[in-house]
């Protein structure tokens, strides 16, 4: 019983896992670029929720000081995210520029097709 | 190209107050939530909807390349900018505080100028991302 | 003013040089940009150093928002030997960068190269430079987007490939640093580095801690290509264009030990020290494993650049071995080779950009009887070449005596064997190179090739005679590096 509450208090860790393993699986496994990238972001939006989830403090409020209010929540974790994000945005965008790039140059975005196509030449 | 009037009496309304909606985000983001980032992604998104409805040579002739291109890196010229005349005021890099007489108020002005730099570059990327896809293979 | 204001200098200059390139839109004009920034870098490093030997650490505080509260640019010995090395490298190559950009990038992206390559500086500098665990994560991808896309200009399709390979490793990599500063700071409820390791006490063995130390060592341990996660690097060096080959072969990964260093022995030194975690042993071993693998990797390789790159992994090696010494000598050794490889690797492929300038390959077959076409700089290249192998008189004697030294002192005196064993399968694929440029006749490729450009050719004679001057004069980088490690192993006490 006492695990299974650990188990259950924990709740946000656990998705935090959950959608970090399936991204980094889908990386390695697809060798389609764009998939890959899918999985990319989505690994990446794992850690977000892992800076997010304890910045909530039960009961408090948005951190703007005033005389009602002595509990605020960590407003540092969403600054940093946000950085986060707008990087995870450029990664993402560079990463289909050179998937469109790579499609003109080997008229494929299959990873396995294009290095059969390279050990042939 | 054939235009849908509903597509084109939709897209007169909803462009000015779009740009409206990024530029109230912009400066109520010293207030509230908002600020450059959310701005740019709002202002770039109006391009982006103009493009898709009159299509990428329209969107081009008001809002053309070149400038897209300038506004990359002008918006992080005035952030750094602001930096550096802090740096000239006699205070730390990007400390605002000596921009105007009184700290509260440079500190303001300050995180202002940086958010339009934020607002420019964000916008130009935009819609730089998206001519540079939009415009391949043509 | 601007003595007090060099930290935030040393990255601004770098960025505004970046802006203007991009407003240029003109290749000659941006790189007149590039180069004066580049050549204003050196003189802000050396600046910072001098302040630090005078008077100890430097902070500096961003916005005037005091730390730990506010980002803190902290200057210590260890960095600003760092920054020095990193500006030194811009420095020297943007001379060089001229003919050979012209040669290789298309002339409407030249100016987007050279702005390309200043935000690479800068956000090296700044991963270098800043003592905040957050703005390390935003330097680091601002120098990794940059680098994914100079290695994207590379002329062959294939440099495609590598860079979206580098991106995805380089990603996950730099994700993984994130979920370890995440899991830190929700133990600590800081982001500064100082403020972090004063804060650990008493909770250096909780299962977070331990797992945010895994996290950063393998995160970091990606982006310098530490043995098993190396298989970005051949291909981006092999096929990304000369000068970011040499720009990033000399820098990028010397960056990034630099981060391991930092929090290996800053940071963490508690968990580091407590061997709760057997993290010196495992980087012992994939030194070793990167010594051997990849030397021996490199030797059977056909084209010049992925050799080189195959080499750069096999020499990562003996830097991440220092670490896993952890004594004076032996982090002396990793600091100091750290630089020399630096200078090393930096000459060799400038000297085979060289080549790829002149006959447009470095294919091992094509660049055959290129000693008698262009002996300059076939010979600095040998000489480099010696260098690597770890000859007397050259630097890399001079890391490798420290790393020996610190293995001596330890006891394992296996392992010292096994530096100079190691070393032997160096002089394996230089010769190879060796043989076919000097004595083997000219091939078709190279037959109307001669010597390079006054302005490829300077540079590379410079840093080729750095890595002489620097192997019999040691008080400056030994030296420097021997008080680096003093401090970083005050960190563990």
């Amino acid at each position: 019983m006492d695990l299974l509450q650990a188990i259950v208090a924990h709740y946000n860790h656990w998705i935090i896992i959950f959608l970090m393993v399936s991204g980094l699986y889908i990386v390695v496994a697809r060798g389609n670029m764009i998939k890959k990238l899918v999985g990319l972001g989505l690994f990446q939006t794992s850690v977000y929720l892992l800076y997010l989830s304890p910045g909530k403090i039960l009961g408090g409020t948005p951190p703007i000081i005033s005389e009602q209010h002595t509990v605020y929540s960590n407003p540092l974790p969403h600054v940093l995210i946000l950085t986060a994000i707008v990087v995870g945005v450029a990664t993402l965008a560079l990463g289909l520029a050179l998937v469109v790039r790579i499609n003109e140059a080997f008229g494929t975005i299959e990873e396995d097709e294009i290095f059969a196509g390279e050990e042939d030449e | 190209m054939k235009l849908d009037v509903i597509f084109r009496v939709a897209a007169k309304i909803f462009i000015p107050f779009m740009l409206v909606f990024a530029l109230y985000v912009q400066f109520h983001g010293d207030f509230g939530p908002g600020g450059g980032f959310q701005a740019g992604v709002v202002a770039a998104a109006m391009v982006i909807f103009y493009a898709i409805i009159f299509g990428l040579d329209a969107a081009q002739r008001i809002f053309p390349q070149r400038l897209v291109e300038l506004m990359v890196p002008a918006g992080v010229a005035i952030f750094a900018g602001v930096g550096v005349v802090s740096l000239f005021l006699g205070s730390e890099y990007l400390d605002y505080s000596r921009l105007l007489h009184d700290p509260v108020h440079g500190q303001h002005i300050g995180i202002l100028l940086v958010e339009i730099g934020v607002l420019v570059t964000v916008a130009g990327t935009m819609v730089a991302i998206f001519y540079s896809f939009i415009g391949r293979g043509r | 003013m601007i003595a007090a204001n060099l930290p935030a200098l040393q990255v601004v200059l770098p960025l505004f040089g970046a802006v203007l390139c991009a407003f240029l839109q003109r290749g000659i004009l941006a790189w007149g940009v590039a180069l004066i920034v580049s050549l204003a870098m050196p003189f802000i490093a050396a600046g910072l150093l001098i302040q630090v030997l005078d008077s100890g650490t430097i902070s500096y505080a961003l916005g005037g928002w005091k730390p730990p509260i506010g980002i803190e640019y902290r200057v210590d010995v260890v960095n600003a030997f760092i920054l020095l090395l990193v500006s030194l490298i811009g420095a020297i190559i943007m001379p060089y960068a001229k003919a050979s950009v012209e040669k290789e990038i298309p002339a409407d992206r030249q100016a987007w190269f050279y702005a390309i390559y200043l935000l690479c500086l800068c956000g090296l500098l700044g991963m270098a430079i800043t003592g905040d665990a957050f703005n390390i994560f935003v330097f680091m991808e601002v120098s990794s987007l940059a680098a994914y896309a100079l290695i994207a200009m590379g002329r062959d399709r294939r440099a495609l490939l590598a860079a979206y390979q580098y991106l995805i490793m380089g990603t996950i990599g730099a994700t993984f640093y994130v979920i370890g500063v995440g899991l830190l700071y929700s133990m600590t409820g800081t982001l500064n580095l100082a403020d972090m390791a004063s804060r650990l006490g008493g909770i250096e063995n909780s299962r977070a801690v331990l797992a945010a130390m895994a996290f950063l060592t393998v995160g970091i341990s990606l982006k310098l290509a530490l043995f098993p996660l190396h298989v970005w690097l051949p291909n981006a060096y092999a096929y990304a264009p000369s000068v970011a080959t040499v720009f990033l072969a000399a820098t990028a990964t010397k960056v990034a030990v630099y981060l391991l260093l930092r929090y290996f022995f800053t940071v963490l030194g508690t968990v580091f020290a407590h061997k709760s975690l057997p993290i010196a042993e495992i980087v012992l071993i994939l030194s070793l494993a990167a010594m051997f693998g990849a030397s021996i990797v490199a030797i059977f390789q056909d084209d010049v650049k992925r050799m080189l790159a195959y080499s750069s992994v096999g020499q990562i090696g003996y830097i991440t071995l220092g670490i896993a010494i952890t004594n004076l000598a032996g982090l002396t050794g990793g600091i100091v080779h750290l630089f020399n490889h630096a200078l090393i690797k930096g000459s060799l492929f400038m000297a085979i950009g060289a080549v790829f300038y002149q006959i447009g390959s470095v294919k091992l077959d094509d660049v055959a009887g290129l000693g008698k076409r262009m002996p300059i700089t076939m010979g600095a290249f040998a000489i480099a070449g010696l260098s690597i192998i770890g000859a007397p008189g050259t630097v890399g004697f001079i890391s490798k005596w420290y790393l020996v030294l610190g293995a001596f002192e330890k006891g394992w005196w296996w392992l010292a064997f096994l530096i100079v064993a190691s070393s032997l399968i160096s002089v394996v694929y230089i010769g190879r190179i060796i043989e076919v440029v000097w004595f083997r006749p000219v091939s078709a490729a190279a037959k109307r090739a001669k010597e390079p450009p006054l302005s490829m050719l300077v540079p590379t004679l410079l840093l080729v005679a750095a890595t002489i001057y620097f192997g019999f004069d040691t008080t400056a980088t030994a030296g420097i590096a021997g008080l680096a490690a003093e401090l970083l192993l005050a960190g563990i006490r």
